[in-house]
């Protein structure tokens, strides 16, 4: 159902500049030291900015879909609220599911992770957050084949 | 008993799932722990030294080709000779005991169109519950007269629920059924004739309400909630001297205690010791508590209830089921996301 629809649902979004600042990535050096260097919000939005728009050839961060003012992180809970780029986005599902899953995969396990929308930024707001927070249903929809493929397409340009 | 200086020490971690453990459940009569998850595995877990459930335990046997996708509960039988497995391939497995802690596949019931979240076994042994994401509960009758593997039959479609439904739980002694679900509501059923009936619902969490469970009696009911709260339902038959739901003859079920602030996170699931009244609750915090009703003189109205124990490092990740022992009310089972199972005593 998530590919079916030829039309374009928002046929021309905004384009936003993306920012050249990339939080070092960890060096050798880093992952040899004994210290821990603690997970930040900017390493946070360098896993998640180049996430690709399910329908569009750009990237989450190119949309303004996810931004780094839109990410805390507190101890070991990380929070992401994202900005679909049209209010009755039908694929805010599958773009909130993919930011989750390169999340999952990305950090260590025992984090908690959040995904939301931004409010007031989608008409049905509330039902997708309550899916996305119910593990179990992320975990059986990670299991349906074809919706893994939709994510990983995302996750894989 | 005093619970002042009480104690939880896990006396044993058990290793040998893959990935996440959904749900851990004693056998009747305590002797065995059957656990189940993402690995689409059935692990038995026995004690070390079979005279001594308190020492530690180890896995017996791994049970295995029942289910294409992850196992979301395990139920055992009254008769604790048959095992009922809940999978997200749409499915629940019946395994039948052969030996003391092998088990092979009896029957696959197949009626639900997607993922199958639990099954639960009535207490007269007549019936087995299983309700799913496609918004059903089916009630399927038991006879084991004549061919088991024919044995079960579907007598009842349910659906009165408007979402997934979660969990389903028989009250202990009747045939009574519980639901909870994504729409935040409890349902409670009853046979009626050929026919089963929504009895009531219970209206008060704000959302997904992820586990019930009786007291031993079945007169209260604890739920528990993705928002983050626990809580107290007292049943008021008709005729109550409190007057309260007079409107027909069925008994009443009102929240009569909310747990708030005390849990960080959603509660995944809780379980009220039918032999010490104390009740137990798994959180996504990581964190096991147990309360204690705390006496006061009008305790059906209003009854207290005292947080006695708290560990918020019980495990290093969600932790997705507990349940007490059964027959040794001192022991504590606790699944997780970790892949680990702890068995703990409270003393």
């Amino acid at each position: 159902m998530l590919n079916s629809e030829l039309e374009l649902e928002n046929k021309n979004p905004i384009v936003y500049e993306v920012s050249k600042n990339r939080k070092n990535k960890k060096t050798d050096k880093d992952i040899n030291d004994s210290v821990e260097v603690p997970i930040d919000e900017e390493e946070i939005f360098d896993y998640i900015r180049d996430i690709h728009d399910p329908e569009h050839p750009l990237s989450l961060e190119q949309l303004n879909v996810v931004s780094l003012e839109n990410i805390r992180v507190k101890d070991s809970c990380v929070s992401v609220r994202f900005t679909p780029t049209i209010p009755h986005c039908s694929l805010a599902t599958l773009i909130g599911l993919a930011i989750k899953t390169k999340l999952l995969r990305s950090l260590p396990l025992h984090f908690k992770i959040d995904v939301s929308i931004t409010p007031g930024s989608h008409s049905s707001e509330k039902p997708i957050n309550k899916q996305l927070a119910d593990k179990e249903r992320v975990a059986a929809a990670l299991e349906n084949k074809e919706l893994q493929r939709s994510v990983d397409e995302c996750l894989h340009p | 008993m005093s619970y002042d200086e009480a104690k939880l020490t896990c006396i044993s971690t058990l290793e040998g799932h893959k990935f996440r453990i959904w749900h851990c459940a004693w056998s009747p009569k305590g002797t065995l722990l059957a656990s189940c998850g993402e690995d689409k595995t059935i692990h038995i877990w026995g004690p070390e030294d079979h005279a001594s459930t308190k020492g530690p335990w180890a896995l017996r046997s791994v049970l295995t080709d029942g289910h294409d996708r992850s196992i979301r509960h395990v139920a055992w039988s009254p008769c604790g000779n048959y095992l009922a497995s809940s999978s997200f391939d749409g499915t629940t497995v019946i395994w039948s005991r052969k030996d003391k802690v092998d088990f092979e596949s009896l029957t696959t019931l197949e009626g639900h169109e997607s993922e199958v979240k639990c099954s639960a076994w009535s207490p007269s042994g007549s019936f087995l519950a299983s309700c799913s994401r496609d918004k059903t509960t089916l009630i399927w009758g038991i006879d084991f007269d004549e061919d088991e593997s024919d044995a079960f039959s579907c007598n009842e479609v349910l659906q009165a629920h408007s979402q997934d439904i979660k969990r389903v739980v028989w009250h202990p002694n009747l045939d009574v059924l519980v639901s909870c679900s994504y729409d935040d509501k409890i349902k409670i059923y009853k046979e009626d004739g050929f026919d089963w009936i929504v009895n009531a619902t219970l209206t008060s969490h704000t959302s997904t309400v992820w586990s019930v469970d009786f007291n031993s009696d079945g007169s209260r009911l604890a739920s528990v909630s993705e928002d983050k709260t626990l809580k107290i339902w007292n049943k008021f038959d008709s005729g109550n001297d409190l007057k309260i739901g007079f409107d027909n003859d069925e008994p009443t079920w009102k929240c009569v205690c909310t747990i708030d602030g005390d849990h960080q996170r959603g509660i995944y699931d809780v379980s009220w010791n039918k032999l010490t009244d104390l009740i137990a609750t798994a959180c996504a915090d990581n964190g096991v508590r147990i309360y204690k009703e705390s006496t006061s003189e009008n305790s059906n109205e209003s009854p207290n209830f005292e947080l006695i124990h708290c560990n918020r490092e019980a495990h290093n990740q969600d932790v997705n089921a507990i349940s007490w022992n059964p027959a040794h009310p001192e022991l504590l089972a606790t699944a997780s996301d970790d892949s680990i199972i702890k068995i703990w005593c409270f003393s």
